[in-house]
């Protein structure tokens, strides 16, 4: 009888559940739009994914040992950062730029802070907004879809204007973009996938894509509410951020309502960027201001304690 | 003699003004696109520095205590108003590119530090010294910063082409290049001269 006892502090029940689990799961659900950007913008894809999985992977394995911490390069973040990295790079970057990108992902995103868990900004998006502010031009040089030797460049459809490009080609890729955002389908499929095994919650896609869209609905186009909304959530790496890069547990809010406030400030800085600002895309600098935002966020919508008035 | 050249020494590694007590930051941030730019600034702070010091500590018993501030404010500038116009007859070309930075040494912590924290309470002699590693080490810790930013930022040193075909870290040379090098590098002094 003694022995059937145990006397031990919480937590008492373990569903096994681990972050490296959810790590491999979320690049698991990202594979799909990742084989879709291979197949639509041909092979120079598939090199730029791995070149910046295998340097995050590296950075992470250097610093670690520098820092003298634990190697936790099989926990899968770093190969996540890599890939999240590599699906918002445009297919032609030159190579040595999408691993100086996951070098600045890791090294100043997250080790800096003191590794997983501790980084204010989403190491991903952190690497994509130096490398856009260090080479605009080659960022910025987008090609055209099933044109993968000859290299014909084209200009992303939120670049242009929503003419000429059907709701059909944005939903299974057919247009110039980033390697990992352009195949809506496949991007859903993942992301349903994350939902439906609760890996992510509904909360933060839910608000942000809604508040792009009602915003993009009301002053997209010349006078009220006559804008494209569809279109916006379609194109540019709205559903990818929305998705994969504002849910990152690290730097998200943690309370339902807070989701909902983080996402829907997404979606204003998204929504305002797109149609006032300088550049056609604002989901990356938009996930980025909010992840500052979120320890606020997180201190006002501190849920009461049972009792307390 | 050796007390005199602590007092010197202090301000370069173990106070340095950039990376031991993190004042000034404004210019440094500021100013550091290039090494010229940051070697005017920091020259023309040290000059700065040392005048304030040794005019503010050889009458730093006749100030009043209540208005010592504004004292040292005209004290500071006066000298700020010689550099400034040394500056724009001699070298125009840094001079424009300094911009406000060089009027606005005027308001510089590191200077109103040493004023109000060593000048008016230490001797002539010591406050010399304290100037002239202050200055120093901020010279120093400017040029450190503007080096890396330029080197990368713009692929030059010292306004000469190092590389062709090379393709400039843009990030580096804009503002928040300043930053990110700023924060490296008092990662690394940290590391360096705190072990702990």
């Amino acid at each position: 009888m003694k022995n059937k006892l145990i006397v031990s502090v919480s937590p008492h029940l373990y569903s096994g559940e681990s972050s490296a689990r959810i790590m491999w799961a979320v690049t698991l659900s990202l594979l799909p739009a990742g084989i879709a950007g291979i197949i639509i913008f041909g092979l120079t894809s598939l090199w730029v994914i791995l070149v910046a999985m295998v340097s995050a992977v590296l950075t992470e394995a250097v610093i670690q040992k520098l820092r003298r911490r634990n190697l936790t390069i099989f926990d899968g973040s770093a190969v996540l950062t890599g890939l999240l990295l590599a699906f918002c790079l445009p297919p032609a970057v030159p190579l040595w730029m999408a691993a100086f990108g996951s070098f600045v992902a890791i090294a100043i995103g997250k080790q800096a802070f003191g590794g997983l868990g501790q980084n204010i900004f989403n190491p991903a998006l952190v690497g994509r907004a130096f490398l856009l502010a260090a080479w605009p031009t080659q960022m910025t040089t987008w090609i055209k879809p099933w044109h993968n030797f000859d290299g014909v460049t084209g200009a992303t459809p939120l670049a242009e204007s929503f003419t000429g490009v059907s709701y059909t080609d944005l939903l299974i890729g057919n247009r110039a973009g980033c390697i990992g955002e352009v195949c809506i389908i496949a991007l859903l499929a993942g992301a349903l996938f994350l939902l439906i095994s609760r890996y992510i919650s509904w909360h933060i896609p839910f608000s942000f894509i809604a508040t792009v869209a009602i915003f993009t609905w009301i002053f997209g186009a010349e006078g009220l509410f006559g804008g494209e909304w569809l279109f916006h959530i379609l194109s540019g790496g709205l559903i990818l951020g929305a998705f994969f890069m504002a849910t990152d547990y690290v730097t998200s809010p943690l309370t339902n309502k807070g989701k909902l406030i983080f996402g829907f400030g997404c979606g204003l800085i998204t929504a305002v960027i797109r149609i006032w600002g300088g550049y056609p895309e604002g989901v990356c600098y938009a996930i980025l201001m909010m992840n500052a935002a979120s320890p606020l966020i997180d201190r006002y919508t501190k849920p009461k304690r049972f009792g307390a008035r | 003699m050796k007390k005199l050249f602590q007092e010197f020494s202090k301000g370069i590694h173990k106070e340095n003004p950039i990376f031991g007590l993190a004042l000034g930051l404004c210019p440094t941030l500021a100013v550091s696109v290039s090494v010229i730019n940051g070697l005017g600034m920091g020259l023309a702070a040290t000059f700065v520095l040392l005048g304030s010091n040794v005019i503010i500590s050889s009458i730093r018993k006749l100030i009043p205590h209540k208005i010592r501030i504004p004292c040292f404010i005209v004290i500071i500038a006066t000298f700020v108003t010689i550099v400034e116009l040394i500056m724009a007859a001699y070298f125009p070309a840094l001079s424009k590119q300094l911009g406000i930075f060089v009027p606005l040494i005027v308001v510089n912590c590191i200077i109103m530090c040493r004023a109000e924290a060593f000048a008016a309470k230490n001797s002539v002699g010591r406050s010399l010294f304290d100037a002239l590693g202050m200055g120093a080490g901020f010279t120093l810790g400017l040029v450190l910063i503007s080096a890396i930013r330029e080197f990368f930022g713009a692929g030059r040193l010292f306004g000469y082409v190092l590389f062709e075909n090379y393709q400039p870290v843009l990030t580096l040379a804009l503002a928040p290049g300043a930053l990110l090098v700023l924060g490296l590098l008092l990662g690394l002094s940290n590391l360096i001269f705190k072990k702990r």
